[in-house]
């Protein structure tokens, strides 16, 4: 068995079997950003792709990519949308340089 | 081949005593699927086909040998007359490679009904057929023609390898002619179908990315582009099935079950007639040979429009393929994504 189990993106509302009304109040929150409003759903779409590869969450891959399709977008489009989530990962990780830098240069004559 | 689709029920592992027949689904809805007019015969000539598309519903392909007789198609052209019927759209396979197809077109028009073509562009090349948009042109035919993507990995994994260039081509001598050109009056309607395992996007937003692109990329217009869910049976069914995404898609059209496309469904407004002569009450239910209620006439020559204007539409899992989400009907989504 796998910590991650492909079925277990439709038992998600199972978390709502303790504490439903903390579950309820969740999923019609996330369910209204993820309506039309300034952004598109097509544009909100991917930004959750994005966001879930940022935070690596393999449900939430496989959720927005299925999204990013029926909202129309592409694989081009939604490739852009994961070098965007990878590069600011990336850029993140390297600013994080000066940090060592400001700690070298501490302990360093 | 894979024809229809099991019960639905063991499909999904729904849980006991869930409520995903259809007719069971509309009963819950308080509704029931019968007909409110019949505006439209749709003609399915034959099977016989230049492409062999992975999503095709048909079957069709360029080794299939079934075709509407003349005799048969004689007998379209007198229910056409008998009953005035408003709209003949006619479909396959590729329409053109039956021999009559010109012909019921001549014989339609003249009785003054508007006739809807589904034209696979890529018939086009096909020898004999060059001269297509010039016949569509001088009997005024809408003309609906496929085209899932604006781009080629896509349309070719799905219509096969060298589709798109043809279709581009196909759709630029349409142009030429006047199809899909503002205030030309000959319509040019696309249609989109997903390619792969998932529902279409909403309408009104893939159209008008189809517009922008066609137009930037290859200078084509049209008028509208039509959305359609890839129905799970026959060779789509077979895809599913070999890419193990059956059960998911197939909860995802129960799941997606939008009561406001019930009304736009295109079983409500039309009658199919197969290569036979046989009726049913659209081409999914054609191809799974299911045929209209037993109580009313099985065929073209025996067909009267009171007779099947307020009939009960014969229904299956299927049919959810056509109320998911927005809908699908043979003119695209029916209802506002919900």
């Amino acid at each position: 068995m796998s910590y991650y189990e492909e079925v277990d993106l439709d038992r998600f509302a199972d978390i709502g079997k303790h504490r439903p009304d903390l579950f309820e109040k969740f999923m019609a929150w996330y369910q209204a950003c993820q309506e039309d409003g300034a952004l598109s759903r097509r544009e909100k779409a991917l930004i959750g792709l994005a966001v879930a590869h940022a935070l690596q969450c393999p449900y939430c891959i496989d959720a927005f990519s299925q999204s990013c399709l029926e909202s129309g977008s592409n694989m081009e489009q939604m490739t852009e949308a994961i070098h965007m989530a990878s590069a600011i990962r990336g850029g993140a990780a390297l600013i994080h340089g000066l940090q060592a830098q400001n700690s070298v240069n501490k302990v360093s004559m | 081949m894979s024809k229809a689709l099991p019960v639905m029920q063991e499909t999904i592992n729904a849980p006991p005593g869930a409520v995903i027949g259809f007719d069971e689904k509309l009963a819950a809805h308080g509704m029931e699927l019968r007909a409110a007019a019949v505006d439209t015969l749709q003609v399915n000539v034959g099977k016989l086909c230049n492409q062999t598309c992975k999503h095709c519903h048909v079957d069709a392909g360029p080794k299939r040998k079934e075709i509407m007789t003349r005799e048969t198609v004689e007998q379209v052209i007198h229910a056409v007359r008998k009953f005035a019927i408003p709209t003949v759209d006619i479909t396959g396979g590729a329409p053109e490679l039956n021999p009559s197809f010109r012909y019921l077109i001549r014989e339609s028009r003249k009785l003054g009904s508007n006739v809807i073509v589904r034209h696979n562009l890529t018939v086009m090349f096909e020898p004999g057929q060059e001269d297509l948009p010039q016949f569509f042109r001088k009997h005024a035919i809408d003309v609906v023609s496929s085209l899932p993507y604006f781009l080629e990995q896509q349309t070719d994994a799905q219509r096969g390898r060298g589709v798109f260039e043809k279709s581009i081509e196909a759709l630029r001598r349409l142009n030429a002619v006047g199809y899909g050109v503002e205030d030309s009056n000959l319509v040019l309607n696309l249609v989109y179908n997903p390619v792969g395992a998932f529902l279409p996007p909403p309408q009104a937003s893939i159209e008008a990315d189809f517009k922008r692109e066609l137009m930037n990329r290859y200078d084509i217009v049209f008028n509208h582009l039509y959305t359609i869910t890839n129905m799970p049976i026959n060779r789509f069914l077979d895809y599913l099935r070999r890419s193990g995404n059956e059960e998911r898609y197939l909860r995802k059209l129960v799941e997606a079950f939008n009561p406001a496309t019930v009304d736009g469904l295109m079983c409500r407004n039309l009658v199919s007639v197969d290569w036979t002569g046989r009726l049913y009450d659209c081409d999914f239910n054609q191809m799974l040979e299911v045929g209209v209620a037993p109580e009313l006439p099985q065929t073209i020559a025996d067909f009267d429009p009171e007779r099947f204007s307020r009939r009960r539409i014969m229904t299956g899992s299927h049919c959810f393929g056509c109320t998911a989400g927005a809908g699908s009907s043979c003119g695209g989504a029916v209802a506002v994504n919900s």
